[in-house]
């Protein structure tokens, strides 16, 4: 595992894009804290930059990546190599390289600017939003043997949780609003990791009063320390369940 | 050595092996021969693992391989087309597959020298040409001295000289007892080689015979003519 773990990253590091990305993840955070006089605020405008791109990048690059990887896999198939490990190696090499990418250029920043709480807390959102967008792209690319396909249901999915779901919800609310759904939208968040993403930030940085009287339901939910440990548990799930999946339908592919 | 048992593989609708049983020993070298689609490369394949069979079973040294991946070690596979990460250099592929394989014998490196691919390690691997591609496909395939050895249309596109290297070769590691299993369509290529044949119709086996026998039933001497000789027969 270690040996062709050593390849992928190699291979990934040496795609010049991801160093790109870091960049571009470093300029934001650093433009963020710096036109911000109020390091809190830069830290929500940064917290807006991270949930549009580290999911997109994030879904985006690994799906083309699985795909261009079906050579690397074949060549590996023909070795004395179980099929778990294979899979098991792309993951923990596009987690690892993003990952850092992410530390790199979000951490240092955060590390810096915000208090030491809020930016750790924002780094580990940050990579768990980067591993479950993996985790995605993993299951949209075993749907598939297309890459053009597989590259399609990744966008969608990107398109769901980033853009529609907030829409959805939204429009829930506003056709819903005269009933007491405070305590539905609870459940309904989990549905989305970027939306867990944000409720868990949104309280951490104390500014959930905005919410208006969700907020103060999500307050009392995520707020207490079972909360908090319950939000982290279902992001978990939302990076185990995706690659289970697709790990069990390569187990079982053809090549 | 390869035991193939009512083996089946369903591609959707359709049905690509059909109950096949075969039994393979070592020190032989046999020919797969049958139409294109016959499921050749699909048998080849099952035997390998990449494909995963939907019916039977395939044993390898008296061991099922469908949970074993051990048995991989003793096969030297050399594909059809030859598929390679394309920004690595022959080097890097070379290198790579020896510390995963990772082992402590010597290496055969016959083909290596003589293909002189040491000459050509930096290309990149999708600069290459459909032969060169095979040439490292080939030498990849006896580097670690396997019990086993799997060609799937070895000379398709290799040049005569380089085919002729590797078909000494053939002859030389099927003299040390090994088991190699040939598929091709160039009948007249493979009279000095083998000595069974296997032929394939739409995921059947028509028939698995040894050469003396099938030349001496027909009356041919080419294995070419003898299999025309059978086929019309029908």
């Amino acid at each position: 595992m270690r040996r062709i773990l050593k390849y992928v990253i190699i291979d990934i590091v040496k795609n010049k894009i991801v160093v790109f990305y870091t960049i571009l993840i470093a300029l934001f955070a650093w433009s963020a804290f710096g036109l911000e006089d109020n390091a809190s605020k830069g830290l929500l405008t940064l917290l807006n930059i991270i949930l549009f791109v580290v999911p997109l990048f994030s879904v985006l690059f690994s799906t083309i990546y699985i795909y261009n990887s079906s050579e690397f896999v074949e060549l590996l198939l023909s070795q004395p190599i179980k099929r778990n490990k294979i899979w098991n190696s792309l993951f923990a090499g596009l987690s690892v390289s993003l990952s850092v990418s992410f530390l790199i250029g979000a951490g240092i920043p955060l590390l810096i600017y915000a208090e030491p709480r809020k930016a750790l807390m924002m780094i580990v959102v940050g990579i768990f939003i980067t591993l479950i967008f993996i985790s995605l792209a993993f299951f949209s690319s075993i749907l598939s043997r297309d890459k053009a396909r597989g590259i399609g249901y990744s966008i969608l999915m990107w398109l769901y949780f980033a853009l529609l779901f907030d829409g959805l919800v939204l429009f829930l609310m506003f056709q819903l609003s005269d009933y007491p759904i405070e305590k539905m939208m609870v459940m309904i968040s989990a549905l989305s990791p970027i939306d867990l993403s944000r409720i868990l930030m949104l309280l951490e940085l104390d500014v959930s009063a905005m919410l208006g009287y969700t907020g103060a339901i999500f307050k009392q939910f995520f707020g207490t320390s079972l909360g908090l440990v319950l939000t982290f548990f279902l992001l978990l799930l939302w990076i185990v369940v995706p690659y289970v999946i697709s790990l069990r339908k390569f187990r079982i592919k053809d090549l | 050595m390869i035991e193939v048992k009512s083996l089946s593989k369903r591609f959707g609708k359709f049905l690509v092996l059909n109950e096949l049983n075969l039994h393979l020993r070592s020190g032989e070298c046999i020919a797969l021969i049958g139409p294109n689609g016959c499921g050749k490369t699909t048998l080849i394949k099952s035997i390998l693992g990449m494909v995963v069979p939907t019916g039977g079973d395939i044993l390898f040294q008296k061991k099922s391989i469908l949970k074993d991946i051990e048995y991989r070690k003793k096969i030297g596979y050399m594909p059809q087309i030859g598929r390679y990460p394309e920004n690595m250099t022959i080097g890097q592929i070379f290198d790579m597959v020896k510390s995963i394989r990772n082992v402590d014998y010597q290496l055969d490196e016959d083909l290596y020298l003589q293909f002189e691919i040491e000459k050509i390690l930096h290309k990149p691997m999708n600069t290459l040409s459909g032969g060169t591609t095979q040439k490292v496909s080939a030498a990849l395939a006896f580097l670690f001295n396997p019990e086993v050895l799997i060609l799937d249309e070895p000379t398709a596109g290799l040049d005569p000289l380089s085919s002729e290297i590797l078909k000494d070769k053939v002859l030389k590691e099927k003299a040390k007892g090994k088991l190699i299993l040939i598929t091709s369509h160039l009948l007249s290529e493979l009279d000095d080689m083998v000595s069974e044949i296997i032929f394939m119709q739409e995921g059947e086996i028509l028939f698995h015979q040894e050469v003396g026998v099938l030349t001496k039933e027909t009356g041919m001497d080419r294995i070419s003519k003898a299999i025309v000789h059978i086929l019309k027969k029908r």
